[in-house]
């Protein structure tokens, strides 16, 4: 009877082909949507992410996101390089400033201040020239979007000048890095180049990155930074959602974007039941016929089931297929989403989200079908 | 000869406001092996619920539905579906055909309720198609055939797993006078047999020629039973 339940499905082509693109529909706008949350709220915290040699971000504990710097003083560090446990310990600084195209454009831009020995903290992916060359006087590394933001038209290539703070710049590289939730440019340069190009407040030191010895618990390592010096010690990732948790809180636009997100799964749970519900009242007749020929309610419960999943499957399929596929193109051709993903679990989440929407739709249905009176069949 | 179908006393009632409407008084009827047994009246005199009735479709309110000797009327409805799928063939005035199964595969649903694969249940079925004159079309979808092939197949689908007891609820009502007529002198022809009792729902007076019996019913009573040619042909003149 399952047989015939499949064929009962797809015997009716224009039918058919309208469910599974209702289901995939809704999949992508779930997927899309969500995705596209999930991905806004990780550019909040992009310089966090980005910092790929530390184990730590120390800072002071008023802290609450990665843009409201409280800055520490200079002896912070050499209290922290005295913890047990510290491999190393270096500064990074954070500063916003304007930045002169050499035909006098302005761009606000993000300077990063990397430690000036180590280079730590420094981009994540290198794509032209070599984070060596920072050492150099002047030297900038420029994040490849943000290059084209400074000097769009141009290939972004090492070379080019630009001017902060009255001082010049020389771009000796360019780099990969995360989108920033306000797209500035993203500028590498060396702690004490950085203090140059971005005036600094009074005291200039914004975090602290650490790296613990090898063997050592990471998580005892921050408890004890918070304990010997008063500051907050925090891995990459609690650091992450710190900031990420504050653009949820304090700010209307996750709320905004939330309501889409919303009605993402409102408008495609309305879409797969709606469908999928007018599927089985349509077949309802037919339904009554078999139960009248001896079918088991049981066996009806199976058909519909079997046929709900079917619709599932193949339109999850299709719609969570054309959401990556939306991603993977729109990240290679335009610059505005780049980043932004499928993230696994947001496919789980709207698999989940669909096979409950389904299952749902085909119990109201299925009780029309169960609670069916078999003598409709000779009305 | 013996009866396959045994009703006595039955009597059916229908919510209707806040009380109950009584739609068949105290029906007593047996319809026997080997017989066509015709069930005639006005619109709404109550044949259809009664082949509901004996069919296992509804439950009597009272009365006895006996069945082969199996107690009908108090059947739990997994019990009832059972009884259908092995007893009973049906044939409803709109064939209730699937769209999307071919005609030998419509045909052969009886026997996939029964548990065999569709596959080989449709080859059992092309047979049955076969003798009904409509091989040639038993790979057809139902929206490719006429009313009467539909019903054609409709008779193929009561036949196929060899029933003892076939009801048909206005089989040529649907149909033009020529392919009612045909429709039943197949049905007449295939479906009557020693050890099978075959009800027909009809208010077509031009096919009472295929009766055996007729039981003529008004206001949910039978009220005249003819039992030979002569009465048959008095009743048909009526
Ligand atoms: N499910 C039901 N609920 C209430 N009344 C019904 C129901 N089914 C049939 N009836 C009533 O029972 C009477 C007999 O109906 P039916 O058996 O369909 O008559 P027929 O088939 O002879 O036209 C009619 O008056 C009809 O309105
Ligand atoms: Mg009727």
């Amino acid at each position: 009877m399952i047989r015939i339940a499949l064929r009962m499905l797809t015997g009716d082509t224009a039918k058919y082909v309208g469910l599974v693109c209702g289901v995939a529909f809704a999949v992508m706008l779930m997927a899309q949507q969500a995705s596209i949350f999930v991905g806004l709220m990780l550019r909040t915290a992009a310089q966090v992410i980005d910092v790929v040699d530390a184990d730590l971000w120390v800072m002071d504990p008023r802290v609450i996101y990665v843009e409201e710097i409280e800055p520490l003083p200079e002896s912070a560090l050499w209290r922290v390089r005295g913890v047990a446990g510290v491999d190393w310990a270096t500064p990074f600084f954070k500063g916003l400033t304007v930045a002169r195209a050499p035909d006098g454009r302005l761009q606000q831009v993000f300077v990063l201040g990397v430690d000036d020995a180590s280079l730590a903290g420094g981009p994540p992916v290198m794509l032209q020239g070599s984070v060596e060359d920072l050492r150099r006087p002047g030297a900038i590394v420029i994040d490849r979007v943000g290059a084209l933001f400074i000097w769009p038209g141009e290939e972004p290539a090492p070379g080019k000048v630009l001017e902060m703070a009255d001082r010049r710049a020389t771009v000796v590289g360019i780099a990969e890095a995360s989108a920033p939730f306000t797209t500035f440019p993203v500028i590498y340069t060396r702690y004490a180049e950085a203090l140059r190009f971005a005036p600094p407040p009074r005291k200039p030191l914004s975090y602290i990155l650490v790296r613990a010895q090898a063997g050592e618990d990471i998580d005892a390592l921050a408890e004890r930074i918070s304990a010997e010096t008063g500051l907050l010690a925090l891995r990459w990732q609690d650091f992450a959602w710190r900031t990420i948790r504050y653009y949820l809180t304090r700010t209307g636009i996750p709320i905004n974007f939330g309501i889409t997100v919303a009605l993402g799964f409102i408008v495609g749970a309305a879409v797969v039941g709606q469908t999928f519900m007018i599927f089985v009242l349509e077949n309802l007749r037919q339904f009554g016929a078999l139960k009248a020929m001896g079918v088991s309610n049981g066996t009806l419960l199976r058909m519909v089931l079997a046929q709900a999943g079917a619709v599932a499957a193949i339109g999850y399929g299709l719609g969570i297929g054309l959401a990556a596929v939306f991603f993977e193109v729109t990240g290679r051709f335009n610059v505005d989403l780049r980043g932004f993903f499928l993230p696994w679990w947001v496919a789980a989440i709207v698999a989940f989200a669909v096979v409950l929407i389904i299952l749902v739709a085909s119990v109201f249905s299925i009780r029309k079908a169960l609670t069916l009176d078999p003598a409709v069949v000779f009305k | 000869m013996s009866a396959v179908v045994t009703a006595r006393g039955v009597a059916k009632d229908f919510p209707s406001g806040d009380g109950t409407i009584r739609v068949l008084h105290g029906i007593d009827l047996s319809v026997r092996s080997g017989e066509m047994l015709l069930l005639v009246g006005p619109s709404g005199c109550g044949k259809t619920t009664l082949i509901s009735i004996l069919a296992g479709i509804l439950s009597a309110t009272e009365g006895a539905i006996e069945v082969l000797g199996q107690d009908v009327r108090h059947l739990k409805p997994p019990a009832a579906a059972r009884f259908r799928r092995e007893t009973v063939g049906f044939i409803f005035q709109q064939y209730n055909l699937l769209p999307s199964l071919t005609a030998a595969e419509n045909a052969a649903i009886p026997l996939v309720i029964r548990g065999e694969r569709l596959d080989r249940a449709a080859r059992k079925a092309r047979v049955v198609l076969d003798g009904l004159g409509m091989g040639a079309h038993a790979d057809k979808l139902p929206k490719h055939l006429s009313g009467g092939q539909m019903q054609r197949v409709a008779i193929a689908r009561a036949l196929v797993h060899d029933p003892p007891f076939i009801v048909c609820d206005e089989p040529t009502a649907a149909l033009d006078a020529a392919s009612g007529h045909e429709a039943m002198r197949q049905l007449r022809e295939s479906a009557v047999r020693p050890g099978r009792a075959v009800v027909v729902v009809t208010h077509d007076p031009r096919v009472y020629g295929f009766a055996d019996r007729i039981a003529r019913m008004e206001d949910g009573r039978i009220v005249e039973l003819a039992e030979d040619a002569a009465a048959i042909r008095r009743m048909t003149e009526h």
